[in-house]
């Protein structure tokens, strides 16, 4: 009997079989996942990717929390008529504090990675609320109870220090203002916006949500985290002065 | 039931050792032409690991034997584009605004880029057919907020709107409303049915209409023309006709004057390339109402 006729022992046994399981997904695991941690030729140079504000880390938690995954992509894949259409592909390096990243392989709606900058807050707004008012051939749900949902103070700092735990390097300080910064980041006449934009370079502050008098008062809503969040996808690394070629992999 | 294989004697081949009710099982084996496959791919598999990058090593990773990647080659079928287009594209950067609608070939390139570039980046505000919605103007008509010429267009397109850019298109209407407004809910009933009146509107029963001019003329005149029919070079409104960005009824400009109104549009040049914003200009120059 050769060696291809032991087989039994694994179908008779439940733990044999077990353990064979978890040799073999192992050294698939092994082989394709343990090496990204080491490579560092994976993932590229590139200046300009912060961790989060405490507000868009919000946003990103409501984002994941409604599912936006589920229909929306966040990479842009190398291929011309994506680049064509969305911009620059996506790297790697984009999604460094993404815990978890959102890339996703299913687009109902179009990819998300480059949305920041792209249409106006107030847009954003009209949309989330009841996106048939803008664009009439949509089939995404509305989402009008953001704007009346409040993120809730206690939960900020919590985040952050999650974050942490799962590599995102925050500092104590940015731990200890976060919600400070949450609150400037809604509010442009706040006296705390510049020092949340030495915490985090390149953070804008404007009442994302449409409500400037609610958020003067440091009433932040689940739709300013969002607006916000959305924002700043695909905004962070400058394309003017990151070298394709040096980074061809 | 587990019980000892043997032959099976109507077929010859070996049973699994498993019956159920006197029904065995025969342990067939696999089909040839399946199993002979099954080794192919296999043997194709080593092929992929010569040619394309695959093993991870201590430092780097097995790179393949004619160095494929996928980030180049989506540069290269970019700079194929970028070819194909070359002679198009170089045509309609270097020829003014004015003259492309007078080159057929070339209209007819710079409205196909256009209408690509229009659905793409555009459409989500202004509408598929750009007939636009509340609070994002109407593309296809005559009323313009910052101009219909072509250059207008293209400025707008090209800087956008109150986006923080210093070379945006500035402008904005102010709260005059709240607490610490200029005008009290009661003045702003007021000059909101006297605006009605300038576009012809039924206006409340009893409002003071000449009261409403008085409080226009001294509030709203600066930018909207003692007239009312607006200025371009602040982006104020004609509140005389029949086009309206956010609505026209009594409810929604007594909220405009209160809270004030200011819409953003993002600038195009930091994400699309020069010749996109011209064709784009000439698209929407040519939907209808370009001046």
């Amino acid at each position: 009997m050769s060696l291809w006729n032991k087989h039994a022992i694994f179908e008779k046994n439940s733990i044999v079989l077990t353990v064979g399981i978890l040799v073999v997904v192992a050294i698939g695991g092994l082989v394709e996942i343990a090496p990204l941690f080491y490579l560092k030729s994976t993932i590229e140079k590139v200046e300009g990717v912060r961790p989060y504000t405490p507000l868009e880390l919000a946003g990103r938690s409501i984002y994941v929390r409604e599912g936006c995954y589920n229909c929306h992509s966040q990479m842009i894949r190398p291929l011309r008529d994506e680049v064509e259409r969305y911009g620059h592909y996506s790297l790697a390096a984009e999604s460094m504090y993404d815990k978890p990243f959102q890339w996703g392989s299913k687009r109902t709606g179009p990819d998300l990675a480059r949305v920041g900058g792209k249409y106006s807050d107030e847009w954003h707004v009209a949309h989330l609320a009841n996106p048939r008012s803008v664009v009439p051939q949509s089939i995404m749900p509305g989402y009008a109870f953001l704007s009346r949902a409040e993120i809730r103070p206690e939960q900020v700092e919590g985040h952050l220090r999650s974050n942490r735990l799962g590599g995102v390097p925050y500092t104590d300080e940015q731990i200890q203002n976060a919600l400070t910064d949450l609150r400037a980041q809604v509010n442009p006449d706040s006296p705390n916006v510049q020092a949340l934009q030495v915490r985090y370079p390149g953070a804008t502050a404007r009442a994302f949500g449409g409500n400037p008098a609610a958020a003067g008062n440091g009433t932040v809503t689940e739709m300013d985290a969002l607006v916000a969040y959305l924002q700043v996808l695909g905004t962070m690394v400058d394309f003017r002065t990151y070298d394709a070629r040096a980074n061809m992999r | 039931m587990a019980v000892q294989p043997e032959i099976d004697p109507a077929t010859g081949r070996t049973t699994t050792g498993h019956e159920w009710d006197g029904i065995k099982e025969l342990n067939s084996p696999l089909p040839k032409w399946w199993l002979y496959i099954f080794y192919a791919t296999i043997v194709w598999s080593i092929g992929y690991w010569v040619v394309y990058p695959a093993w991870p090593l201590v430092t780097n990773y097995t790179k393949g034997a004619f160095g494929y990647s996928s980030r180049q080659e989506v540069v290269r079928d970019l700079d194929a584009l970028k070819a194909l287009r070359a002679e198009r594209s170089t045509a309609l950067a270097s020829t003014p605004l004015e003259d492309i609608t007078k080159n057929p070939t070339l209209l007819t390139f710079a409205l196909a880029q256009g209408k690509a570039a229009f659905g793409d980046n555009c459409a989500p505000c202004h509408g598929l057919g750009a007939a636009g919605s509340r609070g994002f103007p109407n593309l296809r008509d005559d009323s313009w907020l910052w101009g219909g010429g072509i250059q207008d267009i293209h400025q707008t397109i090209a800087y956008g709107i109150r986006n923080g850019d210093d070379r945006a298109r500035q402008g904005n209407m102010p709260p005059l409303g709240g607490p610490n407004g200029v005008l009290k809910t009661d003045e702003i009933v007021t000059v909101a049915n006297y605006v009605l009146s300038m576009s012809g509107q039924t206006t409340r029963p009893g409002a003071d209409l000449a009261k409403g001019k008085e409080l226009f003329i001294a509030n709203c005149s600066a930018c909207h023309g003692e007239d009312g029919r607006g200025n371009r070079d602040l982006g104020a409104p004609n509140l005389t006709g029949r086009n309206w960005v956010y609505g026209s009824d009594e409810k929604t400009i007594i909220e405009t004057i209160t809270l004030g109104r200011g819409g953003v549009m993002p600038g195009w040049t930091t994400r699309l390339d020069e010749t996109t914003v011209k064709a784009l200009a000439v698209y929407v120059h040519a939907l209808g109402g370009g001046q």
